[in-house]
């Protein structure tokens, strides 16, 4: 699968918050059709490597390269631009809107000034059956009343309708119950599957070896390790995770991470 | 645990439901809906009903055609008030300053027309304008230092009583006699315009109504049955038609000059309401103002331009505060340092909550304003028949007011407690 070139390359990325060095040569690849997990402790960089990717923070030094081709990604207006998604933790949906309202806002469908709700019904719910969703009762339900699983497929299927080519996924079933994390995950399964490049930011490695291809890890803010999910088992994860190596374990970035 | 309950429930579902209900489903989905404590207009509706039956049994003139068209009058600059506190109160904010705001407004349309013999078109716009700046300011200090609104509108409160008195100087007032002005609350239709105005709006909005049902329908998109759409039109049509008979029967106790027709506030009030919800519902602004109100960081996360939102609010609800200004000074003959002082802040807050708009912001209609503004006129009209002591008219809107934000607060836990936005 790895023949295929990454839709999204970051090479050498560095960022710093005045002294603190977080993110130290960073590479990571997204490739179309596969779910890469971000994997790392706490304070490892993995928020900052995502606000990198979405623009919020700017890498201080390093490329950003989308098809191949070299961006300058400085706002998240121009990440929505590449068509690059961030579907956040606290999901960014307004409980008082329903579904559709929900999936359009701030880019709402308009005949001249008025909007046009028949169109935008159509094509939400079209998002949400090519997602094989089957869990919501009616497109017209406010989300108040979704579940937090519902929640998360609706702010999913946003990313399906505006024909993202990355959607980055911030722990999406820290806060869903058993059921609703296997939903989720089906989703995440379904969306690389239509071609989009996922990237899964998790905790839970149960997750990540369910449903991810390649697993990037972080340590202390440099790559412990970039590779396939079925080269490695969860303990060789915990340790990189933990200690930034694992024996028998060759990422791109693991001697550069043992030798600092 | 409750997770596994309703992904149960769930699994049982179709991916959408496209088909219409029938009637008799719809009814059933309203009151599980009003149960779960989405309540909407029904409160207010059923408190209006009330007041109308009480008010009647204890003073027979209450229902009188006379006093009916002064209801509709009296009602009219507190329906205007509260649509824009509507506005306000969806985005979670108050404006405690509107009462002064359309006060002052009024004064610089009068002092305008009697001290500097101007027009009247350019005395209204000028109130106008000035009410705009005030929502202006109100908006930048709002949405750009982050002030909240309570303080800001506070402080306005205060200062634009000096601004009134700096304008028309201490304890004076000045008449509005143009016929134009006071033609507002004063005057009304004629009777053959009334039938026919009333008739065109039910024609356009029943046509405008089935024409979106068909395509609704012909799109297979989520509609309700035709029968509750025959049923809406059906009540609009007779509330619209029975009020403006009731209005073109002359309504004069001297038998030698009768008083017969619309008066010019109710078509303004018309105008108003569905030009406000046509903004509200059908346009991406109106989208937006309940998006800021229902979750600002997800509205910004949205692309929308918060700020902007909170701003345009601002200046629609002082603007449509000055209206209501220069309505009243119609109603009253005169404008004053007192204008818009008392309880006129209080009574449109008051209609907005009672019409059923949530103080917590992202939840109300324009049509509020209506329903609750009448509900308050009804109260102070009813009162006022009965000759009570004006301290009972001040105790029992404050418990009106009272009871209808428990309602408000009371639906608002058991929304959150059944899942219903």
């Amino acid at each position: 699968m790895s023949e295929k070139s990454p839709i999204l390359h970051l090479r050498g990325i560095n960022k710093s918050f005045g002294v603190a060095h977080v993110l130290h040569d960073v590479d990571l690849a997204i490739y179309p059709g596969e779910v890469t997990a971000l994997v790392g402790d706490n304070g490892a960089g993995k928020s900052t490597l995502v606000k990198a990717i979405a623009g919020i923070y700017p890498a201080d030094s390093g490329e950003y390269l989308f098809d191949g081709k070299p961006q300058h990604v400085t706002s998240a207006k121009d990440a929505a631009a590449l068509g690059i998604e961030v579907v956040y933790q606290d999901l960014a949906l307004c409980e008082n809107l329903d579904i559709v309202e929900n999936m359009f806002l701030g880019r709402e469908k308009k005949n001249g000034l008025v909007l046009d709700e028949t169109t935008m019904e159509s094509k939400a719910r079209e998002a949400l059956t090519s997602l094989s969703v089957r869990t919501v009762k009616s497109v017209r339900q406010s989300v108040a009343s979704l579940s937090g699983g519902q929640r998360q497929t609706v702010a999913i299927a946003k990313s399906v309708l505006w024909n993202s080519r990355v959607v980055l996924l911030d722990e999406p079933t820290a806060a869903l119950g058993v059921a609703q994390t296997r939903q989720v995950l089906d989703l995440v399964r379904r969306l690389a599957d239509s071609g989009v490049g996922v990237l899964l930011i998790s905790h839970n490695l149960t997750d990540v070896f369910e449903v991810a291809d390649r697993i990037t890890a972080l340590y202390l803010g440099r790559v412990a390790a970039d590779v396939k999910t079925k080269d490695v088992t969860s303990t060789q994860v915990v340790e990189l995770i933990t200690t930034g190596q694992s024996g028998g374990v060759t990422g791109p970035s693991t001697t550069a991470a043992s030798t600092s | 645990m409750t997770d596994i309950i309703t992904d149960a429930e769930e699994a049982g579902f179709a991916s959408d439901l496209t088909q219409a209900d029938t009637f008799g489903e719809s009814v059933r989905a309203y009151i599980t809906r009003v149960r779960g404590g989405d309540m909407g207009a029904l409160p207010s509706i059923a408190g209006l009903v009330v007041l109308f039956i009480v008010f009647n049994f204890l003073n027979d003139r209450f229902l009188s055609n006379l006093n009916m068209a002064n209801l509709i009058t009296q009602s009219g600059s507190i329906i205007i008030l509260a649509m824009g506190l509507v506005m306000v109160l969806l985005l979670g904010e108050i404006d405690l300053s509107a009462g002064f705001a359309g006060g002052v407004a009024a004064c610089v349309m009068g002092v305008l027309m009697v001290e500097h013999s101007q027009n009247w078109v350019v005395a209204v716009l000028a109130a106008l304008a000035f009410g705009a700046v005030i929502g202006l300011s109100i908006g930048l200090l709002v949405a750009k230092l982050g002030i909240p609104s309570f303080v800001v509108t506070l402080a306005y409160f205060l200062a634009l009583q000096g601004v009134a008195l700096w304008l028309i100087g201490e304890g004076g007032s000045v008449r509005i006699d143009h016929p134009v002005i006071s033609g507002i609350a004063n005057n009304n239709m004629s009777v053959a315009a009334g039938w026919i105005s009333a008739i065109v709006i039910i024609a356009v909005l029943a046509a405008l109504r089935l024409l979106q049902h068909r395509r609704k329908v012909s799109l297979g998109l989520q509609h309700q049955p035709f029968g509750l759409v025959v049923a809406q039109i059906a009540v609009i049509a007779i509330v619209l038609l029975v009020v403006t008979y009731i209005l073109n029967q002359n309504r004069s106790v001297n038998p030698t000059f009768p008083i017969k027709g619309i008066p010019y506030v109710l078509p303004m009030v018309i105008v108003l309401l569905i030009f406000w919800t046509f903004m509200l519902s059908r346009t991406s602004w109106g989208r937006h103002v309940y998006a800021v109100g229902g979750n600002p960081e997800a509205a910004r996360r949205a692309g929308i331009n918060v700020d902007r939102i909170r701003i345009s609010v601002f200046i629609i609800c002082s603007a449509m505060a000055a209206l209501a200004g220069i309505v009243q000074a119609s109603y009253v003959g005169k404008v004053s340092t007192s204008s818009g002082g008392s309880y006129t802040l209080l009574f449109a807050v008051g209609a907005a909550v009672i019409g059923g708009t949530s103080l917590f912001g992202g939840k109300g209609k324009t049509s509020d304003a209506v329903i609750g503004g009448l509900v308050i006129a009804t109260i102070a009209n009813g009162l006022g028949l009965l000759a009570q002591k004006s301290y009972i008219t001040f105790l029992v809107t404050g418990g009106v007011l009272l009871l209808a934000a428990s309602v408000d607060a009371i639906s608002r836990r058991r929304r959150s407690a059944t899942g219903l936005g």
